[in-house]
C-alpha cells in the first residue's frame, strides 16, 4: 500500500513541477507588459510596480522565487487588486467551490448509484432502459444549457427557486447543485451498472444466495464493494470535471466560488490571479486523482 | 481506408442502419453537415447583419426562427454557429486522430524500451489538467480558433494513442504480420499496410465519439467568453446570449439549445452504434 502512495507520489511530483513551470512560462511570455493598459505611469512608478511583482529580476530569478513562494502557499500579490494576495483570494472562493463539488458529488452518487443497481438487478427491463436512456440525455446536455433551462423553468416560470445566489435565500443551492451534478450522476449509473452486472455472475455471488443471505445483504454487500469500483477510479477524473465545471455554473447562477474568480482573473488578465489559481486547480486536480487511485486499490486487491 | 476492406464495412453500415436510433442520428447529422457546408449559399441573411430597427422578434415567415436582440436572423446565426462548431469538432478530432494513431502504432509496433518511453511520456500528460492549459492559452494568446482546436486536438490523442497501441500489440503477434516481415517488406511499409488498416475499427468509434466531447469543450469555452467571439457565432456563443435574455426572449435560448444537443446526442449514439457494428466479438 505505501510503496503504491510512493509510486504514484512519484509520478505526481514531476507532472505537478511540469505544470508550473509551463504556467509560468506561458503566462510570462504573454504579448505586453501587465501595465501597459494603465494610464502613462511615471517611470519611477512603473519601476516601483515593476519592484512590487519581482518583475525586475531576471526570469530564471522571478521563476525560482515564484516556486520558494508556491511551497509556502504563497502565490504574491494579485495584479487587479494590489492590497489583496492571490492566497487570499482563492481561500475565499474555495469554500463555496469546494461546498458547491461536494453537494454535487453526493448529489450524482445517490441518484446514480441507485439507477445502477436498480439496473443491473433487472436488465434489458424497463427498470434497466428507463434509467438508462434518462441516464444517455443527462450525459449529452451540458451544463451551458441545463443551468439556463432550469433556471427558465423553476426559477421564472414557475417561481418555486430562487434564480442565483449562494446561501442568501433558502433553496437557492438546490439548481446549481443539480446543474452540475446530473452529468455525473448519469456516468455514476452507467459505471454502476456495467460493475454491477459483473459482480453479480460470479461465483461468490452464487454462494451467498445459496446460503440464504437476503436479497438486500447480497446486494449491498456482498455485489456493491466490487461493482462499485469503476466508480471510485472515476470519481477522481469527476472531481477534476466538477472542479472545471464550476466555472460555469457559478458563472451561471452568480455564485461568488472560485470557478467565477477565476473566469473573472481571466478577463480582467489578472495574471498573478491567474496564474495562482492554474497551480492550485492544478494541484487540487492531480491530489484527487492520487487519491481516487489509492482508495481504488484498496479496494480491489487486483490493482496494486 | 474503408476500401482495403469492403465487406467489413458494408456490414458495419448494415448492422448500424438496422437500429433505428442510429439510422435516425445519422440522417440528422448528414443534414447538420450538408446545411453547414452549403450555409454561404442558402442562409437567409448576412450572419452579421443587424436591424437594430427590428429588435428581438419572435419567429415568423420572414424570421423562421425569430431574431436576437441587435435584430440579427437566429436561423442564419445558427447555421453559421454549426459551421464553427463542427469545424472545430472535426479538425481536432483529426489532429488528434494523427498523432494518437501514429505513436500509438510506433510504440505497440517497435516494443521494447521506445515503447516503455513512449507510454511512459503518455502517462505522465495523462496526469496534466489540460482543461486549466487551454483556458489559459485563450487567455495569453488571444480567442484564435486555429490555435484552439490545435491545443484541443494536441490534448485528445492521448486515450487515441493507448487504443492503438494495444490493437497493434495484438496484431503484431499475428501470422500475416510475421509473414510480411519474412517476406522483407518495410517497416514503414507494414505499418501503414498492414497495422494501421487492420487497427483502425475500434479508433473510428474512439474519434466518433471524441467530437462531441470537442464540441461541448468549444461551446464549453464560448459560454465563457473564452471561445469564438462575436460577430461570429458558434453554439456556445448562441446558448450564451440566449441564457441572458431568456427571461423575455424564450426562442434564443430554445432553438440553439435543441440542435446542439441533438446533435450531441446524435453523434454519442453513432458512436455507440458503431461500437456494436465493428465490435469483432459479437460476431457476423
Amino acid at each position: 500500500m505505501l510503496e503504491l502512495i510512493l509510486k504514484r507520489l512519484g509520478t505526481a511530483i514531476p507532472v505537478l513541477l511540469a505544470v508550473i513551470t509551463l504556467t509560468f512560462l506561458m503566462v510570462h511570455s504573454a504579448p505586453g507588459g501587465p501595465f501597459d493598459a494603465e494610464k502613462a505611469v511615471t517611470p519611477e512608478v512603473l519601476a516601483k510596480l515593476n519592484a512590487k511583482y519581482n518583475l525586475d529580476a531576471p526570469l530564471w530569478k522571478q521563476y525560482s522565487d515564484y516556486l520558494l513562494g508556491v511551497m509556502q502557499g504563497d502565490f504574491g500579490p494579485s495584479f487587479r487588486y494590489p492590497s489583496r494576495s492571490v492566497t487570499e483570494l482563492i481561500m475565499t472562493g474555495l469554500p463555496i467551490t469546494f461546498e458547491l463539488a461536494v453537494y454535487a458529488i453526493l448529489f450524482a452518487l445517490m441518484l446514480g448509484v441507485s439507477a445502477g443497481i436498480l439496473g443491473a438487478l433487472k436488465p434489458n427491463t424497463a427498470y434497466d432502459y428507463l434509467p438508462m436512456t434518462t441516464a444517455m440525455l443527462g450525459i449529452c446536455i451540458p451544463s451551458i444549457i441545463l443551468g439556463p433551462s432550469l433556471i427558465l423553468t423553476f426559477g421564472i416560470w414557475l417561481e418555486l427557486l430562487p434564480v442565483g445566489g449562494w446561501g442568501d435565500m433558502p433553496g437557492d443551492k438546490i439548481l446549481p447543485t443539480i446543474t452540475l451534478g446530473t452529468a455525473y450522476a448519469a456516468y455514476c449509473a452507467r459505471l454502476t451498472r456495467g460493475g454491477m452486472l459483473e459482480v453479480l455472475n460470479q461465483d461468490f455471488i452464487r454462494t451467498a444466495r445459496a446460503k440464504g443471505l437476503s436479497e438486500f445483504r447480497v446486494v449491498i454487500v456482498h455485489a456493491l464493494r466490487g461493482g462499485l469500483t469503476p466508480v471510485i477510479a472515476f470519481l477522481g477524473p469527476a472531481m477534476a470535471g466538477l472542479l472545471a465545471g464550476s466555472f460555469v455554473v457559478e458563472t451561471i447562477f452568480g455564485i461568488p466560488g472560485l470557478g467565477r474568480f477565476y473566469v473573472e482573473a481571466a478577463f480582467n488578465r489578472d495574471y498573478t490571479m491567474i496564474l495562482g489559481s492554474s497551480i492550485f486547480f492544478s494541484c487540487l486536480i492531480i491530489s484527487f486523482n492520487l487519491l481516487s487511485d489509492v482508495i481504488a486499490a484498496s479496494i480491489n486487491p487486483k490493482l496494486r | 481506408m474503408e476500401s482495403n476492406q469492403p465487406s467489413l464495412f458494408r456490414e458495419a453500415v448494415g448492422r448500424l442502419t438496422s437500429n433505428r436510433l442510429s439510422l435516425f442520428s445519422c440522417i440528422y447529422i448528414s443534414i447538420i453537415l450538408v446545411v453547414a457546408i452549403i450555409t454561404p449559399f442558402i442562409a437567409p441573411y448576412d450572419y452579421a447583419f443587424q436591424d437594430l430597427d427590428l429588435g428581438p422578434a419572435p419567429p415568423s415567415s420572414e424570421h423562421l426562427l425569430g431574431t436576437d436582440t441587435l435584430g440579427r436572423d437566429l436561423l442564419t446565426r445558427m447555421m453559421y454557429g454549426s459551421r464553427i462548431s463542427l469545424m472545430v469538432g472535426f479538425l481536432a478530432t483529426t489532429v488528434a486522430l494523427v498523432i494518437g494513431v501514429m505513436w500509438g502504432t510506433i510504440a505497440g509496433f517497435v516494443g521494447g524500451k521506445t515503447d516503455a518511453i513512449m507510454m511512459r511520456i503518455v502517462d505522465v500528460l495523462y496526469g496534466i489538467p489540460f482543461i486549466i492549459l487551454i483556458i489559459l492559452l485563450m487567455v495569453i494568446f488571444g480567442r484564435n480558433l486555429i490555435l484552439l482546436f490545435m491545443a484541443i486536438g494536441a490534448v485528445e490523442w492521448l486515450t487515441m494513442a493507448r487504443i492503438v497501441r494495444s490493437q497493434v500489440m495484438g496484431l503484431s503477434k499475428q501470422e500475416f504480420i510475421l509473414a510480411a516481415e519474412a517476406m522483407g517488406v518495410r517497416k514503414i511499409n507494414i505499418i501503414f499496410r498492414h497495422l494501421i488498416p487492420n487497427a483502425i475499427g475500434p479508433v473510428i468509434v474512439y474519434a466518433t465519439l471524441t467530437v462531441p466531447q470537442i464540441m461541448l469543450l468549444e461551446a464549453f469555452l464560448s459560454f465563457l467568453g473564452l471561445g469564438v467571439q462575436a460577430p461570429l457565432s458558434s453554439w456556445g456563443i448562441l446558448i450564451r446570449d440566449g441564457a441572458v435574455s431568456m427571461e423575455e426572449y424564450w426562442w434564443l435560448l430554445v432553438f440553439p439549445s435543441l440542435t446542439f444537443s441533438l446533435t450531441l446526442f446524435s453523434l454519442n449514439f453513432i458512436g455507440d452504434g458503431l461500437r456494436d457494428a465493428l465490435d469483432p466479438r459479437s460476431g457476423p
